[in-house]
């Protein structure tokens, strides 16, 4: 249970703030106690079967052995954390998304399978053995490498979101869909494992006119992306391990590019090609698409990073409260320009804010987990989260991005989402004026 | 990141560039990291993977950049691009590349792009079309990418450009020709200037009232989930 000094270890000091923070928030004394309440009185309601004094079955059968699954699954209680789609969204499940459950994440490490998906030619299968990644263009010696020589080189891991900038882009018009893993849902947190492309760039050496990577994908939309040489020589890698294991298909097995805090469309996935060069190539990808539309009809081209964003995970659409009482709220932030420095929290639409506790790790471009204590007494909530991240930018609100970039950019809208909690405990997404 | 503060990182990183292509060429002395005696890094090659050849790297290295670069020979027409587009493309992109249900049109129509939800087309939107060359080289049909030699990628290329007003109907494109298109919206794109919006920390009452503007409820385009929509964690 936190203390008070957690609590206001990313204060801003200000004692109006602590006030409200005491008439509504809780210390940590009160929320134990709340806890335990709400436990007693939820087992008494349910008067579940294998409760005590029954003895349940498991306690007296034999369960299955060692080596019952040798790939582990969750447990089939937990069948609805899936990835979900919105089929009206595209024309084909191959050129689409499908949605990690974010409410549901407990930690900051999506689990693999939850890893939301953007495909635009569907999950390629490639055989490993035949893979291979080619560097060629600008550089000293033009070369190819096998899968297993990428991974004999120098390795490291990281933690990273990657996030596609179409996450929240259906809502720039106004709240339209009911639940957090639609509206939040293409953002995605691993251990990534593999080589930096500095380390790959000894091999094969970079003249010094080169100025921009071409990364391509071996799936059948071929994906390219051009980056520039800065962003190759500062973290880009070359990733084969994602949570311990081989990088799933369906996030590029057996190798994908990695550009931390980038838009996920430039993490090229399935990835054989890297071709340097001169100037950027103005792919399908980074014209026609993934440039922002402004309301003046010009559209901004090569809008990599990803601003400072965050959720409320719960309570949230897909968790409403269940009844009065202590609870803790929780959700996640991120920015792509760095660190996580504080989140603040309001139940009242954005006219007072408290300040959230940050869990450890805080990793720089990454989930990051936050928390805050809550007594609910039944009344109508206006619940958001308020993202800052290490370069002091604070997260908009729709009304501040739309009075800049209006409603046809479809990327990049890093909004605060607001719930609206209603007396049934039930949880709406609604959009302030 | 601003536009001064980008400059500044290209100075250092083109530095970093030169020295790694420095530290890349053959003969370069070792250098043992300060604090880690024994541990050197190696400013030669790892000695791992091994040269592409020419014929390999003629399979793979299909990109084309706005300036001619990768362009293949060969030629079609716009007439020629007209029975191929009807036979490979019209399923989806529509007759007149209008598109078909979800599929992408290729044509803006007659709006404009200050408009409400703008169609963005080729000859409206997009700003080069050695890019659509390069797309339908690598991706195109869906389904089947990789399929059509150079020769009816250009001719496919000619009728796309032909459908939005680009290029007359005896046109007829090759490298030289396509690299000299200039499409009408090529100077709408500008940099990323975010960030863009500055929002404030405030803590205490902020807003004089607060007002729901708009409810997902009332839109009702969300998925019916069988799997149960109010607890998706635990049953």
């Amino acid at each position: 249970m936190m203390s008070a000094e957690d609590r206001a270890r990313h204060d801003d000091g200000d004692n109006r703030t602590r006030r409200f923070d005491r008439r509504r928030f809780l210390t940590a004394g009160a929320g134990a106690a709340g806890a335990a309440a709400v436990a007693l009185s939820g087992r008494a309601a349910r008067a579940e079967k294998a409760g005590p004094p029954e003895v349940p079955d498991w306690t007296k059968q034999l369960g299955p052995g060692v080596g019952d699954r040798p790939y582990g699954t969750p447990s089939p209680f937990e069948k609805n954390t899936v990835r979900r789609t919105v089929d009206w969204l595209t024309a084909s499940k191959e050129s689409s998304v499908s949605f990690t459950p974010i409410a549901e994440q407990l930690g900051i490490i999506t689990p693999s399978g939850l890893h939301f998906e953007r495909h635009h030619a569907g999950r390629a299968e490639i055989d490993p053995k035949q893979h291979r990644l080619v560097m060629h263009g600008l550089v000293e010696r033009e070369m190819i490498f096998t899968v297993e020589d990428i991974r004999r080189f120098p390795a490291v891991s990281v933690v990273r979101f990657i996030e596609c900038p179409a996450n929240g882009g259906m809502e720039w018009r106004g709240a339209q869909l009911e639940r957090c893993q639609y509206v939040r849902g293409m953002i995605s947190c691993s251990e990534w494992t593999g080589v930096p492309l500095r380390t790959l760039l000894r091999e094969t050496g970079l003249k010094s006119t080169a100025t921009w990577m071409l990364a391509e994908g071996a799936d059948a939309a071929a994906m390219t992306r051009s980056i520039p040489i800065q962003k190759v020589l500062d973290d880009a890698m070359v990733c084969y391990g994602q949570n311990g294991e081989a990088i799933r298909p369906e996030q590029g097995y057996p190798l994908r590019l990695l550009l931390p805090g980038w838009e996920g469309n430039v993490s090229v996935k399935w990835l054989r090609r890297l071709e340097f060069g001169d100037q950027p190539w103005h792919t399908r990808e980074e014209t026609s698409k993934y440039t922002d539309l402004m309301p003046d009809g010009k559209a901004r081209e090569f809008t990599w990073f990803m601003e400072a964003n965050s959720v409320v995970t719960f309570p949230s659409p897909e968790r409403p409260f269940e009844g009065k009482g202590f609870y803790e709220m929780t959700g996640f932030a991120w920015s792509g320009m760095g660190k996580i420095k504080r989140v603040d929290v309001t139940i009242d639409g954005g006219r007072n804010w408290t300040t959230a506790r940050l869990h450890e790790p805080v990793f720089t471009k990454a989930l990051t987990r936050w928390s805050i204590p809550f007594r609910w007494n039944g009344e109508p909530l206006l619940v958001m989260s308020r993202a800052q991240d290490e370069t002091d930018y604070v997260q908009p609100s729709i009304a501040e991005l739309r009075k800049v970039r209006g409603v046809n950019s479809i990327y990049h809208n890093n909004s605060m989402l607001t719930w609206h909690v209603k007396a049934s405990g039930e949880v709406e997404n609604v959009q302030l004026r | 990141m601003s536009s001064s503060g980008s400059a500044a990182l290209r100075a250092v990183v083109l530095a970093a560039a030169t020295v790694l292509a420095v530290a890349g060429t053959a003969g370069a002395q070792e250098k043992t990291l300060p604090h880690q005696p024994g541990i050197t890094l190696a400013p030669q090659p790892f000695g791992i993977g091994r040269p592409v050849t020419a014929d390999e790297l003629k399979g793979w290295d299909i990109a084309v950049r706005p300036d001619g670069h990768g362009l293949p020979p060969g030629k079609g027409s716009v007439k020629e691009g007209e029975a191929l587009y009807q036979e490979r493309c019209a399923a989806c992109h529509g007759e007149f590349g209008e598109g078909k249900d979800r599929w992408p049109a290729l044509i803006g129509g007659s709006g404009k792009l200050t408009d409400d939800d703008p169609k963005k087309g080729v000859g409206n939107y997009w700003p080069f079309a050695t890019t659509l060359f390069d797309y339908i080289r690598r991706a195109m049909p869906f389904g089947n990418a990789q399929s059509l030699t150079d020769a009816e990628v250009y001719a496919i290329t000619a009728y796309v450009l032909h459908l939005n007003d680009v290029l007359k109907e005896d046109a007829v494109l090759d490298r030289e020709t396509l690299v000299k298109i200039k499409l009408p919206n090529a100077d709408n794109f500008v940099p990323d200037p975010r960030p863009d919006i500055h929002a404030t920390l405030c803590m205490k009452d902020c807003k004089e009232k607060v007002e729901i503007q708009s409810e997902a409820k009332k839109i009702d385009v969300t998925p019916e989930d069988e799997r149960g929509r109010k607890k998706p964690g635990m049953e």
